[in-house]
């Protein structure tokens, strides 16, 4: 798939159906897509879940695919657009592949829950043995399949783990409904926060 | 195949001064079929200048304003919408405007017209929809003034509009914008030729209405398209400058074909526009409406700036309503929402055919 929404969409397309995001969003309902890319995702969910969809896109080219697929998204981003909508005005806000890369991923998961009912939200995670590995016997900033880029490159700035997330959602009294671990295409089991390449985590207010 | 303005008569329109005007005349054009739901109506709005052939071209040859937009497989795609055009009130095109006849005098209006809005020139838009029989309009669509007819059908009409495409437009003038519009005023009403409007008879105020339109042209363009169409090169001929050379050009020409006290009424109907009626914020206003809507500007338009649009953009977003918005890039400034074709034309039909889609299953 070109121009997907980060490995998540990538995943999910890889698994032929959107299974993953298809079992989760209910029929219907608002969703909105931060960091969109080309749209290809809200397309699809508007199209078979008869979803309203929104988007968000920094990128003007990507921006301008997503127009073109019909969704309504615009130009803005992720860390200030949330402050103009209203409470609940969402049923699920989607942020794949971000939380790692913005600056300050605490205010910007507090936006998403006032905003929303849902934060679907999507990492890849630094706890990964590969990762732990590359550390441990380079002794340099890892670069692996999951975080390919060199350390004056990366535009990774924070480096969680599947258990980081958990803490912070406890201490944050967030209600975590569902946790998907993705190795490739396959989901893992056991060991996540060893074994997932990314994790995805379905969460709400209390 | 030629196209030609049609004229269609009301008996009266009550304008929003209480003024009634009687009869009134509105010129259109149509493009497309109807079909039989009458769910694939858009009508398309024009800037100010503009009139109603849109599309295609006329018995003099004539190609219309938005024609690279509006046809079989374009953004407005004939072969599956029914497009209308019309003529603004207090045009000189055909609809009626100071230069039409006065039926109590049967005297030209001139300066004796009622003051018009962009609210009665939709008033007057809505006459012409319901006659065709159209309840629900699938799309409104203009740029510039056409925009702000948009935002207004958006929230009048808000259960007539399906959705709505704004471009290169504002929901209130700012200063900078009236500014402009004064001096173009100004320039003709100091023609002695105008002679308080009444020039009908006479020589027209061509001079004052030149000079309007070529401060109209500089906004329209950037410092980057005009450094790129003219530079400093000077004509051979007569060592006048090229910039020079195209503007005298475009006010000589401008004269022919437009009214100069339709210029004086709808410049003071654009800037006394203000969707939220003097109020600070357009939350309110702009929640009445029940419209997708498609925003667009361009990056180097510095008559209507993209934080014009945005305004709007945020309004909605406020009361999550339903907004696509994209800045283009573009060098063409206010020019470009009729010279960047490919982008918008992308934008468009995507758009509309979503917005049909969810009209279909309601």
């Amino acid at each position: 798939m070109k121009g997907q929404n980060g490995p998540l969409v990538h995943e999910l397309f890889g698994r032929g159906d959107y299974g993953l995001i298809s079992e989760i969003v209910e029929p219907g309902s608002c969703v909105l897509d931060l960091g969109c890319g080309e749209g290809e995702l809200l397309a699809w969910l508007a199209e078979h879940k008869n979803v309203d969809a929104r988007g968000v896109e920094i990128s003007p080219a990507k921006l301008q695919k997503a127009i073109a697929k019909g969704v309504s998204a615009y130009q803005g981003d992720i860390e200030t657009c949330l402050a103009d909508y209203p409470d609940n005005a969402f049923d699920y806000v989607l942020l794949s592949q971000t939380l790692q890369e913005i600056r300050y991923p605490l205010q910007v998961m507090t936006d998403i829950l006032r905003v929303s009912r849902r934060a679907i939200v999507a990492f890849p995670n630094f706890g990964h043995f590969t990762v732990r590995l590359a550390h441990l016997f380079n002794g340099r900033a890892p670069k692996t399949k999951l975080f390919p880029y060199d350390w004056y490159d990366s535009p990774n700035i924070h480096f969680l783990t599947v258990d980081d997330f958990e803490i912070l959602a406890a201490r944050q009294n967030w209600q975590v409904e569902r946790r998907y671990f993705l190795s490739g295409t396959r989901e893992v089991k056991s060991f996540p926060n060893l074994m997932a390449e990314v994790a995805v985590f379905v969460v709400s207010k209390r | 195949m030629v196209v030609t303005t049609q004229i269609k008569q009301f008996k009266s329109l009550e304008l929003e001064s209480g003024v009634v005007l009687a009869p009134v005349d509105v010129a259109y054009e149509t493009y497309g079929t109807l079909n039989e739901a009458k769910s694939n109506a858009i009508l398309i709005v024009h800037a100010f200048s503009g009139d109603a052939h849109a599309a295609g071209v006329d018995a003099e040859g004539r190609t219309g304003w938005w024609d690279n937009q509006i046809g079989p497989g374009k953004g407005f795609d004939t072969d599956k919408y029914f497009v209308i055009s019309s003529n603004v009130l207090g045009g000189c095109k055909g609809s009626t405007g100071p230069s039409s006849i006065n039926p109590a005098t049967g005297e030209r209006y001139a300066m004796t017209f009622p003051v018009i809005t962009i609210g009665d020139m939709v008033r007057l838009q809505k006459l012409l929809i319901d006659s065709l029989g159209i309840t629900r309009l699938l799309s409104v669509a203009g740029g510039s003034m056409g925009g702000m007819q948009v935002l207004e059908w958006a929230v009048r009409y808000p259960e007539a509009v399906a959705s709505a495409i704004p471009i290169a437009s504002t929901a209130r003038h700012s200063a900078q914008q009236i500014a402009f519009n004064e001096v173009a005023r100004q320039a003709i009403m100091a023609d002695p030729d105008w002679s308080e409007g009444n020039y009908y008879d006479k020589r027209n105020p061509g001079r004052g209405l030149a000079v309007a339109r070529m401060v109209g042209h500089i906004t329209y363009m950037s410092d980057a398209s005009m450094r790129e169409k003219f530079g400093r090169r000077q004509r051979e001929e007569n060592g006048i400058f090229e910039v020079e050379s195209y503007l005298r050009y475009r006010g000589s020409q401008f004269v022919d074909r437009f009214d100069a006290n339709s210029y004086l009424y709808i410049t003071k109907a654009m800037d006394m526009f203000d969707l939220a009626n003097g109020a600070q914020s357009l939350v309110p206003v702009l929640a009445k409406s029940r419209t997708r809507y498609l925003i667009i500007s361009f990056t180097s338009d510095w008559l209507y700036p993209s934080y014009q649009s945005l305004e709007i953009v945020s309004a909605l977003r406020r009361r999550n309503q339903d907004v696509a918005y994209i800045e283009l890039t573009s060098n063409y400034g206010h020019d470009a929402f009729l010279v960047e074709v490919d982008e918008q034309t992308e934008l468009i039909r995507g758009f509309l055919a979503r917005t049909m889609k969810e009209t279909d299953k309601k």
